[in-house]
């Protein structure tokens, strides 16, 4: 089974970000940069699918500024096998990202797409969906849990009020929750072996696909600030205070 | 602007984050149609032809509509959106599968979770869990939108009368294989569209400790939420965790218990009209957020709390 793993550069999920005053976008000069939780989560999948013999390669894909470079590194590092990279401006959306899979998947063919279930920067939850219904595949999102069978993959689906199960004929899209796994470490040795790997360029015109959409962000803004940080020093205050001032109990 | 909006269902009748979401079509536009698929689900189409403000509803029902899996959904939608300017969810975990499929296969950019129309073609969505509001303008022929329920009010239940009428059901599309669930029945009222919530985090500490949380819900009529560490843990079921990449909720009281209050936790819950911490460390994050904040134990203040509410 050949696995490509989508990934994302994204500010790190434990940095406050900024909204910048001109009202552009938000400050990612000088800030933390990391793999997407989600597409850690997927990698590790991966890894594991491909260490029990299950897998036979593993491709880490992105698209994003040259930068997004040190994202693959982590990939390859992480254990992908090799690495593209899709020459595109950051703030690509997700339907464009999905265009660029499906050659993508032309191109190397997968028996599986394993990626995030969101991107935590555009929150949009999309692009996995996306893949698979141009690509007329199954698809497994939000899964918790993931076991390959006889031409097929048995997931584990986080919904409303608990867990559903499929079974995916491949080849399919499966996107990740954060229960599926917790995501290694890479360790130093494999930092220095990732540095030899192969990571290949590509742009969207070799691809032939155009990237724009039908959305622009006109501006971004601070949400308005919540006042908080009143104390009560009781029990009993707390509850005549909800009772005679919120009114809410 | 005429509207398509998926009614997203429990089998029985439809949702009220749904109800949220026509209140979201109507500042859009009008006709307002629903789309209701499903198997046996004629009282769903019944319950959803008695929403105010709805024009038609369209029930599709057959068996291989009954786990509402996206690859059998989501062609339903995108036959119907080719007449309709704008196709619209209330972002339910239903709802966030099937509506990217759709917007894919019509060739337009999603616009998820909106809180707030500027005009119809522009909206506004947070982003970078909540930390950002953006405002987006589509160009797209046909929008395909997902709404925040807890950002507009749900209209009436009843009060209307749509026509419903059938839907050609469509094939199996023959691709997932539905095997089985665990779902389990939570007792009291919904944690999407509750009054009340009271969550509880890592400091609750275990399972059975969970009763705690449990019994200052119940005497506080409300529903029982959860941080993502509580859930990881064990304490409760997945679909317990509020936050960025659980539920949002905007109760009009919300107790958190034990949360530190990270901002993907709060990116959850920073909505709700009165919030109350309860928490042993003065320094904890949640304080900055809430309208009432405790620094106390939550072993001695969550009983003292739900004793002093009983009558
Ligand atoms: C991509 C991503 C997505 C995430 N999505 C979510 C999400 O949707 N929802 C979510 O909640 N988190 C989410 N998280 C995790 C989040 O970052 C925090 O790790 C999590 O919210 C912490 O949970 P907590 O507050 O229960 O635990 P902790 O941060 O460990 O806090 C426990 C608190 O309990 C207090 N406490 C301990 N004992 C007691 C006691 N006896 N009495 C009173 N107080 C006590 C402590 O002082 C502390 O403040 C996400 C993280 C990532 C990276
Ligand atoms: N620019 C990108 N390059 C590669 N993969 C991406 C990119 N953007 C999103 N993805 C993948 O799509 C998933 C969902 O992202 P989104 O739909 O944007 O929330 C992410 O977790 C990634 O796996």
């Amino acid at each position: 089974m050949k696995i490509v793993v989508p990934v994302k550069r994204v500010i790190d999920a434990y940095v406050k970000v900024r909204v910048k005053s001109d009202g552009s976008g938000v400050d990612t000069e000088n800030v933390k940069m990391a793999l997407n939780p989600f597409d850690e989560i997927a990698l590790e999948a991966a890894m594991r699918l491909k260490e029990s013999g299950q897998a036979s390669e593993v491709v880490a894909v992105t698209a994003g500024p040259e930068a997004a470079q040190q994202q693959l590194r982590t990939a390859l590092a992480m254990g992908a096998d090799r690495a593209l990279h899709i020459d595109t401006p950051a703030d690509i959306q997700p339907l464009a990202v999905a265009r660029l899979l499906v050659a993508i998947c032309d191109r190397e063919q997968p028996d599986l797409v394993l990626m995030g279930k969101q991107a935590i920067d555009d929150d949009a939850n999309q692009v996995g969906q996306m893949l698979a219904a141009l690509q007329g595949w199954a698809q497994g999102t939000f899964i918790s849990a993931l076991e390959p069978g006889e031409g097929e993959v048995l997931v584990t689906r986080e919904v409303d009020s608990g867990h559903e199960r499929l079974a995916l004929p491949l080849p399919a899209v499966v996107t990740v929750d954060l229960r599926l796994n917790e995501p290694r470490y890479p360790k130093l040795p494999d930092i220095m072996k990732a540095k030899k790997k192969p990571i290949e360029g590509l742009t969207p015109e070799e691809l032939a696909v155009d990237i724009s959409t039908g959305l622009s962000v006109l501006k971004v803004e601070e949400p308005p600030a919540r006042v908080g940080g009143a104390r009560v020093n009781s029990v009993a205050e707390l509850v005549e205070k909800l009772q005679q001032e919120a009114k809410v109990i | 602007m005429s509207i398509l909006v998926y009614a997203d269902h429990d089998g029985s009748t439809v949702t009220p984050a749904t109800r949220s979401a026509i209140a979201c079509a109507q500042v859009i536009g009008e006709p307002i149609d629903l789309l209701v698929t499903g198997h046996d689900c004629g009282p769903v189409a019944d319950s959803a032809a008695g929403i105010p403000g709805v024009n038609r509803v369209f029930l599709a029902d057959a068996e291989h509509l009954g786990q509402q899996l996206a690859e059998n959904v989501a062609p339903l939608l995108e036959n119907l959106a080719r007449d309709y300017s704008c196709v619209l969810a209330a972002a339910t975990p239903a709802a966030k599968n099937i509506l990217p499929r759709v917007a894919a296969r019509l060739g337009v950019q999603q616009i998820s979770e909106i809180v707030r129309v500027v005009s119809p073609d522009t909206f506004v969505r947070p982003i970078y869990a909540g930390n950002a509001l953006a405002t987006v303008q589509s160009s797209d022929p046909i929008k395909v939108i997902t709404v925040r329920a807890t950002a507009f009010d749900a209209v009436a239940a009843d009060g209307g009368n749509a026509s419903v009428e059938p839907l050609d059901a469509g094939q199996d599309a023959g691709l997932a294989r539905y095997l089985g669930s665990e779902l389990h029945a939570s007792e009291g009222p919904e944690l999407a569209s509750a009054r009340v919530v009271v969550s509880g985090g890592r400091g609750v500490g275990s399972a059975d400790n969970f009763s705690l949380i449990e019994g200052l819900a119940k005497a506080l009529g409300g529903a029982v939420g959860a941080s993502r560490a509580a859930v990881d843990a064990g304490y409760v079921p997945n679909d317990f965790q509020v936050g960025q990449t659980g539920k949002v909720v905007a109760p009009e009281l919300y107790v958190a218990v034990g949360i530190s209050g990270a901002i993907q936790h709060l990116a959850g819950m920073k909505e709700s009209k009165v919030i109350v911490a309860i928490n042993k460390d003065p320094e904890a994050p949640i304080f900055q957020v809430a309208d009432y904040g405790l620094e106390a134990d939550l072993f001695t203040a969550v009983d003292e709390f739900r004793d002093a509410l009983a009558p």
